[in-house]
């Protein structure tokens, strides 16, 4: 039965299996329909992110003492500070809004994770290429860097060359897309050793196409569907590290509404003004998961061997 | 171990009476593109001591009945809707699930088709052979459970069994494996044994010795084998008689002189046609007939071989044919044989 | 085997020195070492007691070896935030509260992960299977510091069930445990669940249920210890994820670990304390690889052999 491993749904009248309609339709909502994923990351991620300056009701960065520590509207509030349409999620220590600060830490979070991408991807994308597709001691040399980057302690790592260089955004782009760039080398090198094995590769080389032309024209195409899977998956992660490097005050520097810097301003609030933690974690993990299950979803409809990334 | 240089005795055959019988067995499975229809509909009977061959392309749901006939087959998706399997005068089919661990292995089992798979990597031959065995002779030592072991080792031509108990299955050769997967099979004293295209993954040679050794394993033990290929050469040298498939029915069965002597279903004829001669059988491969098989899950109302049939006409279209039968007791399903052969079922699609 | 270990024995130790290749560079990224390894506060007498530790006036080869020659004996030099105790004394006046929590979150992270990856494999498509599901991608979305936050908050503040920090009793460790172990069940759970999967697809299994073989024994006998060879592969990551992942939740819980002082020594910029805590969790980590290699060739015979 090794055959179409597609397995298979039984039909809705047989008697011995009944779906109990709870599970069917979460199992639709995360699988099937895009639209949830969709709905989230639009919501949270790139609708805030893109129009934040505009959109957001407040300026992020203004403190207005008098309305400080406001609850959020759904909640009952206190006698002297009821809380007002005006601030939605509240208003933290400062009186700044946390909804406006919430929007424009979407900014922070898609710029940061689209810059890291870009640079980590890029270069581990090239290492893996390299290595895999040339062998021998490129590949065992570029492996053991492999090897070295993924055994640091990551975050704290971070921490370090944040003491060294004062934290800044680009600091945070920076030592993300150098814990990122080792992962997209193995995988992606893994995936070229697969593809040289192929039979088109050897009549490349056989018609006397240059090593170069190979890899740009016969070896490439073949790992985009892992590249874009890959990049989707490690978005959330990126989202994560950023917030964690944000949360223990070495990514991005205050006053900047980034999301863990939020959540890290929140804690000690924590009891009397849950809001002001609460919300931006809401925030990344919403982003997290539909980016997430995006990249499941893309993984699953370009390729199911990737199962394990 | 027998060799090629050996001269080869055919052990004696003594044929008693039947053991496992199968009815009407139907198994679907539910599939996102429909109901495919595997096994839909099969009649055959295995008697003691006798080699029952089924014959068939890839796909027509060979491995599907083997697999109905364990209850293994694949869940959720496939499901054995009717039908009824006979053993010793008992329906296997009716029994509590808990029960099978009794018949699988112990009265019904199964060598598959590929020796290379079919051992789990993580444990030793002597421990999956140890494990086997202690369900089949509970309060036995182990130490006597592994004598056993190599005996049936022994007994399936492997050398030295003592000590390649120890071994691990990547340790061996694909001939190796598949002696000891067929020892796992035979030592639980099976009263069926079902091989599954057991040989296709050897070469010649091997293939050759491995059918001697099941033939001297049912002499010595009147085990009945119902042996699945899709080669017409090896169904001549092992079986005694042939059910042939196509697309989920058997649509020819009988004696196997009978059934090479007069091939009756058009299916039949093409399949011998394209085996040059019986002495030369095992290297040539079926194939060669022209067209598709139906998808099992959008049958045609008619005959499911009258799209690739010569002598199809309008009623071979319209209706499943029903089963004729001659005075051999040799049967198939073709409206040719109408006014020829004696009606003994009606069509049952 | 024996060869195979040698081979991942040279391996760690390559590692190990572009580990230490890292570390003694970082501290010399912006020009003057000093400037990095001691806080501006620092007497002219520590001054002159480092410079001479690493060897400062050296040229930087000689300074690289003289970094390993120190750092292999465990000489990372004095602390300055913590007077009178060496960087080294600090890593392992901290460890046990670290392993513990780890420890701790480990446990309950495979406990739980493989028997539900397991089952939801088994029980592909039911009920039990998308549960599964949407704890793994839950796990792998929440942030664990705002987990902790909002732990501590519900757990502790409003019902009052655990203490909000420290390091105590039993109950001390629940909360933080929980924290650090959400992330790897998830992951764990995940890999379970698919290398279950394709396991159960195979003809082996085929097999043992065709011997008569009760199901349970097909799944836990024949199915984990086949389906647990790639789990394995990431459970040094994992738990070097639970290490650096400490930095975190030791920060929030305020637990006395070697994350705890990571943060505090980064803050204080006590250089040579960071310096050994950063050696110390990198050996940790290829030293848990190199256990997990060995003990993968113990499950899978094939690698065991060649
Ligand atoms: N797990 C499964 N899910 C869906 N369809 C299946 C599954 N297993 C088998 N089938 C279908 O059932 C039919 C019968 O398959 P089966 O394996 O019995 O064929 P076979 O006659 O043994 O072929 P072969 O000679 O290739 O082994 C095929 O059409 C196949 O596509
Ligand atoms: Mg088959």
């Amino acid at each position: 039965m090794a055959t179409e491993g597609n397995v298979l749904e039984l039909p809705k009248e047989s008697s011995w299996y009944s779906p109990s309609k709870l599970k069917h339709y979460i199992g639709v909502a995360i699988k099937d329909y895009p639209v949830l994923w969709l709905t989230i990351l639009f919501v949270v991620l790139i609708f805030p992110a893109l129009t934040a300056p505009w959109t957001a009701p407040h300026d992020p960065l203004k403190q207005e003492l008098s309305k400080r520590l406001t609850a959020p509207v759904w909640s009952t509030g206190s006698e002297d500070k009821p809380p007002s349409w005006s601030n939605i999620f509240g208003t933290d220590k400062q009186g700044r809004d946390i909804l406006s600060r919430v929007m424009h830490g979407s900014r922070i979070s898609l710029m940061v994770s689209l810059s890291a991408l870009a640079i980590g991807g890029t270069l581990g994308t090239t290492l893996g290429l390299v290595s895999g597709y040339f062998g021998g001691w490129v590949d065992h040399l570029i492996m053991r860097i492999v090897d070295v980057f993924l055994s640091l302690p990551l975050i704290l790592m971070a921490l370090v060359i944040v003491a060294v260089f004062g934290p800044s955004f680009w600091t945070a782009i920076g030592v993300i897309s150098v814990l990122l760039w080792s992962r997209y080398a193995r995988q992606i090198r893994a995936e070229v050793l697969a593809i040289k094995q192929m039979d088109f590769i050897a009549r490349a080389r056989v018609s006397g196409a240059s090593n170069t032309r190979i890899i740009i024209k016969h070896v490439f195409p073949n790992i985009t569907n892992t590249l874009i899977v890959l990049a989707t998956l490690q978005v959330g992660t990126v989202i994560l590290l950023e917030a964690t490097l944000s949360f223990l005050g070495a990514g991005i520097p205050r006053p900047n509404p980034a999301w863990g810097v939020m959540v890290a301003d929140g804690r000690d609030h924590i009891a009397s003004a849950w809001w002001i933690a609460v919300m931006p974690g809401i925030a990344i993990m919403l982003t997290v998961l539909s980016m997430n299950m995006m990249g499941d979803w893309l993984r699953d409809k370009l390729d199911p061997k990737l199962r394990q990334v | 171990m027998t060799t090629s240089s050996e001269v080869y005795k055919e052990p004696e055959k003594k044929i008693g009476n039947v053991v496992l019988e199968v009815r009407d067995l139907r198994t679907y499975l539910y599939t996102k593109w429909g109901v495919t229809k595997a096994v839909d509909g099969l009649n055959f009977e295995v008697r003691e001591g006798e080699t029952l061959g089924i014959v068939g392309e890839s796909g027509c749901g060979k491995s599907m009945t083997a697999l109905s006939m364990l209850r293994l087959a694949p869940k959720p998706a496939a499901r054995t809707v009717s039908g009824q399997i006979i053993l010793d005068g008992e329906d296997i089919l009716q029994r509590p699930e808990p029960e099978m661990r009794f018949i699988r292995g112990q009265k019904i089992s199964m060598i598959l088709q590929d020796p290379m798979t079919s051992l789990n990597p993580v444990y030793s031959i002597g421990n999956q052979m140890v494990e086997a065995l202690g369900m089949y002779y509970q309060g036995e030592d182990n130490k006597g459970l592994k004598g056993r072991a190599v005996d049936i080792l022994r007994k399936m031509g492997v050398a030295a069994p003592e000590r390649r108990i120890i071994d691990y299955p990547h340790q061996m050769s694909g001939g190796m494996k598949q002696r000891v997967v067929g020892a796992m099979a035979i030592s639980g004293t099976p009263r069926v044994l079902i091989c599954d295209e057991p040989t296709t993954a050897l070469d010649v040679t091997i293939q050759a010795q491995y059918l001697r050794l099941l033939k001297q394993v049912q002499a010595d033990t009147g085990v009945s084998i119902i042996f699945i290929t899709h080669d017409m050469g090896v169904v001549a040298k092992m079986c005694d008689r042939v059910a042939v498939m196509y697309a989920g029915k058997i649509v020819e069965q009988g004696e196997l002189r009978s059934v090479f002597n007069n091939p009756s279903h058009p299916y039949t004829k093409a399949l011998m046609a394209s085996v040059p001669s019986m002495e030369h059988a095992h290297v040539e491969k079926l194939y060669s007939i022209e067209g598709q098989p139906p998808a099992l899950f959008d049958l045609p109302v008619g005959c499911r071989f009258a799209n690739r049939c010569e002598f199809a006409d309008a009623k071979c279209l319209e209706a499943y044919p029903p089963m004729f039968q001659d005075e051999d007791g040799h049967t198939a399903d073709c409206w040719r044989l109408e006014g020829q052969w004696k009606k003994v079922a009606e069509a049952t699609t | 085997m024996q060869r195979y270990i040698l081979i991942r024995l040279i391996q760690s130790v390559f590692t190990l020195i572009g580990v230490s290749i890292i570390v003694f560079s970082l501290a010399r990224l912006s020009g003057n070492p000093l400037d990095v390894l001691l806080p501006d506060e620092a007497d002219d007498e520590t001054f002159e007691r480092i410079s001479e530790l690493w060897g400062l006036n050296d040229p930087w080869y000689i300074q690289y070896f003289t970094f390993v020659k120190n750092a292999s004996r465990g000489e990372f030099g004095p602390s300055f935030k913590w007077q009178g105790r060496t960087a080294m004394e600090l890593v392992f006046l901290h460890l046990p509260a670290t392993l513990q929590l780890a420890g701790f979150s480990i446990l309950v992270s495979v406990v739980l992960a493989v028997p539900i990856g397991v089952m939801s494999a088994v029980k592909k498509g039911t009920l039990l299977d998308t549960v599964g599901k949407l704890i793994a991608l839950l796990g792998q979305s929440l942030p664990s510091f705002w987990l902790a936050i909002v732990m501590i908050w519900i757990f502790a503040v409003k019902l009052g069930w655990f203490p909000t920090s420290g390091r105590g009793g039993f109950d001390h460790m629940i909360l933080p445990g929980i924290a650090l172990g959400w992330f790897s069940v998830a992951s764990f759970m995940r890999l379970t669940r698919s290398s279950m999967l394709n396991v159960l697809d195979s003809e082996y299994i085929k097999l043992a249920r065709i011997k008569g073989l009760p199901e349970w024994k097909v799944i836990w006998k024949h199915g984990l210890k086949n389906a647990a060879i790639p789990p394995l592969t990431v459970f040094g990551a994992i738990v070097v994820g639970q290490m650096t992942g400490s930095v975190t939740i030791e920060t929030v819980f305020a637990w006395p670990g070697i994350g705890l002082l990571a943060l505090q020594a980064v803050n204080a910029r006590d250089y040579q304390v960071i310096q050994a805590v950063t050696m110390f969790i990198s050996v940790l980590f290829i030293g848990m690889n190199l256990l997990i290699d060995i003990l993968y060739a113990y499950i899978d015979p094939r690698v065991r052999f060649t």
